[in-house]
């Protein structure tokens, strides 16, 4: 107080400075959610996100029944579809498997794939070996594509309660066309002709007003 | 602070007043009182604003078709602004800025806030920030809706500068949060007068410190989303574009890091005026002191962990929607204990019927209305179906528009003849209680069965077979708002009132220090420290 406590500047001064900390500590943890939220999924297998590697360990008994799944981001002139719909493999057993990606485009074009399978449940027991999801890819104009992929299902998921009774998993893969590329292109948006430059109407995603 | 206890040294003597000009009063003010009352001048002015939107949105919903609003993205704009308006340049400036800038310095006996200058600049940082957001009505809009969600809120969706302007005003509004918060935790936990333990501390005190925390806490989180938000519209980052390798989801997470404590953030302040205002009226002091106090700051820390309830359809696991189900019916138990005590309170009191009574039992009651639909909501599997329907509109009106709105006029008719040395005029004081009271059940009651029914939030336009009840809850909104003008009209009659108000109009029942000093309180107050005992 004023009258009775000579130190309340310095005390002041001290309670300010621990509020400041907190505020900055929040603001960092807030963009380290970016990273931390990545690690958190390929981690727990969170959302149906497969694990990346390892060796299989082999055929077991049981099988199930993997589907494919494909969509392509309106953005990328790409016709994207798996080889097959489906198909049955043992667990433990590693499997390869295609689809195939033709591009319709009149310039080259990259593209990245997100991923996930589903039931999500499953996520921590598919393993992706190798994939193209990996990479990105791109294709000339007219050229088309066999992308692989070769996977394995962890046996250990008979001993999951929750996860034992899948017998469908559902590969799923979604097509962007890179920011790069789209850049390069004139297809990327940005916020507005106060700070973007003006972009070709016929080349931006069909949404987009 | 040398200048406080210059200003005691050179002011011990004369008890006149000395205050400065006209500009270096209003403008360049340090006062915590001169600050207060700026915030609550800009709460009214910005009520107008979200006031007219909802009476515009309220026609068009009257009956079916497309009235008043062009297209869909016009109306979303217009719920935009209108939320956020509402929510941060309404309730947070009335309840933190304003009555918590006024009283909470009063209340503990200190002789202004911790940081003053700080205050200032707290003050007008709102300002340009609601420049921003009204100015972006005017430039296209941000049809986002209050939450932001990408993708509707990038770049490809909403390429204007409108959700640009938003998203700035949004970063000012947070960063004057974050110093009046920090202002009030320093001031709360250094300057209370001697004897002022913590558990010594009025409840409104206790209710402006949880807030001070959770706004400490959570918003720069939103800072930080809404930062990764302007850099991927404006600067090629990907944060939110799964092109890019980003997420939207993620926002949703950051956001209701945020959004979740916001709530409470509004209400908070809110349980402790309403707390004095009951204690006061039934002329008994309140009822399980501790508890509320406890149960205030129990609300806050579940508070940071529930926030997932808003993303059941989002697509996130059935354990983890079990876990955000189970958090949230948590809260309900501190609520309640609150609402019971505040019943407690109440019962055997010798009570008063005066206006912010009025007011102050209307908020128990529709608080609890609101809080039943929000346990309703919080079931995972429940609110699959409701989500985004007027169920969920109803529900945070309820607990937001009926609730902290409430606990706005309780304190407003509580503390004005405090404030300003008039009394406000009874009569119209309760024709303005019961105007609302009417208005707003009419308008929020019926949106639970449109809610049940399956009308959607955020369409300017329903099939005919929601008109009935849209139709009364248009008539509603014309009552609350010819209400308003009366609340208006309230103002106008109390501020040319040559009545003196008393120091303490309220009689026994009114013990906290407020009621101490004179009405209104001398521009310097607690010159010499008072002693609690």
């Amino acid at each position: 107080m004023p009258a009775t406590d000579p130190n309340l500047a310095r005390r002041n001064r001290r309670v300010g400075l621990i509020a400041a900390t907190m505020v900055g500590g929040m603001l960092g943890l807030s963009f380290a959610a970016v990273p931390l939220y990545s690690v958190f999924c390929a981690v727990t297998g969170y959302g149906g996100t497969p694990q990346i590697g390892g060796v299989a360990p082999g055929a077991g008994e049981r099988v199930v029944t993997v589907r494919f799944n494909a969509n392509t981001h309106p953005g990328l002139p790409w016709n994207f579809q798996p080889g097959q719909n489906k198909m049955e493999v043992k667990v433990g057993q590693e499997a390869l498997a295609f689809y195939t990606a033709a591009s319709v485009g009149s310039t080259p074009s990259t593209g990245i794939a997100t991923y996930n399978v589903t039931p999500e449940i499953v996520g921590p027991y598919f393993h992706k070996v190798q994939c193209f999801c990996f990479d990105q890819q791109t294709l000339q104009p007219g050229q088309k594509a066999e992308m692989p992929i070769s996977f394995w299902v962890d046996p250990k998921i008979a001993d999951d309660p929750s996860a034992r009774e899948v017998r469908t998993i559902t590969l799923s893969y979604t097509f962007f066309r890179t920011l790069e590329d789209a850049e390069r292109a004139g297809a990327l948006s940005k916020a507005g002709p106060h700070v973007g430059k003006q972009r070709d109407a016929s080349l931006a995603p069909p949404a987009a007003r | 602070m040398a200048t406080a206890s210059n200003t005691h040294d050179t002011h011990g003597h004369g008890h006149h007043d000395h205050t400065p000009g006209f500009v270096a009063r209003w403008f360049f003010s340090t006062n915590h009182k001169d600050i207060g009352v700026l915030y609550l001048i800009f709460a009214v002015i910005s009520a107008c604003v979200g006031v007219g939107l909802s009476l515009l949105m309220r026609m068009e919903l009257q009956s079916p078709g497309l009235q008043f609003f062009a297209d869909g993205q016009m109306w979303n704009v217009a719920v935009t602004a209108h939320g956020v308006v509402m929510v941060f340049f309404v309730i947070m400036p009335a309840l933190i800025g304003g009555f918590g800038n006024y009283f909470v310095p009063i209340m503990i006996g200190a002789p202004d806030m911790a940081f003053p200058r700080l205050n200032n600049i707290s003050f007008w940082l709102l300002v340009p920030a609601l420049m921003l957001a009204v100015g972006s009505l005017f430039v296209g809009g941000a049809g986002t809706g209050w939450t932001l969600y990408p993708p509707l809120s990038n770049s490809t969706y909403q390429s204007g500068m409108g959700v640009d302007m938003a998203l700035f005003a949004l970063h000012l509004a947070g960063a004057s949060s974050i110093l009046g918060a920090a202002n009030f935790i320093t001031t709360i936990f250094n300057m209370r007068a001697p004897g002022m333990t913590l558990h010594k501390m009025p409840l409104f005190v206790w209710g402006m410190l949880v807030t001070a925390f959770l706004l400490l806490l959570s918003v720069p989180v939103l800072g930080g989303a809404i930062t990764m938000l302007i850099t991927d519209r404006n600067f090629g980052t990907a944060f939110f574009d799964p092109a890019g390798g980003g997420d939207p989801v993620l926002f949703q997470h950051l956001f209701w890091f945020f959004g979740h404590p916001e709530v409470y953030i509004m209400i908070l302040p809110g349980f402790g005026i309403i707390s004095h205002v009951l204690s006061t009226f039934s002329r008994k002091p309140i009822f399980g002191y501790l508890g509320m106090a406890y149960a205030m700051v129990a609300i806050g820390v579940v508070g940071f962990v529930v926030w997932a309830h808003h993303m059941f359809t989002s697509g996130i696991s059935v354990d983890t929607r079990a876990y955000f189900m189970a958090a949230t019916m948590v809260i309900a138990v501190p609520t309640g204990i609150k609402i019971f005590s505040w019943i407690a309170t109440m019962w055997g009191g010798s009570i008063s019927f005066k206006t912010p009574m009025l007011w102050a039992i209307g908020f128990v009651f529709l608080f609890t209305v609101g809080g039943v639909s929000g346990v309703k909501l919080a079931n995972a599997s429940v609110d699959v179906i409701l989500h985004n329907t007027y169920y969920v509109v109803a529900h945070f009106h309820y607990v937001l528009s009926l609730g902290a709105v409430y606990s706005i006029f309780a304190g407003f008719y509580y503390w004005i003849g405090k404030m300003s040395g008039k009394q406000y005029p009874e009569f119209w004081g309760q024709v303005h209680f019961w105007m609302t009271f009417v208005g707003v059940n009419l308008t929020f009651f019926p949106m639970h069965f449109l809610g049940a029914q399956g009308m959607p939030r955020r369409y300017p336009d329903y099939p005919d077979a929601f008109a009935g009840w849209n139709m009364v809850a248009s008539i509603g909104a014309y009552i609350s708002v010819a209400s308003f003008l009366v609340f208006l009209y309230v103002c106008y009659r109390t501020f040319t009132s040559k009545e003196q108000a008393a120091a303490n109009p309220w009689g026994e029942g009114a013990t906290t220090l407020e009621w101490q000093v004179s009405s209104p309180p001398p521009f310097h107050t607690f010159e010499e420290l008072p002693r609690i005992r």
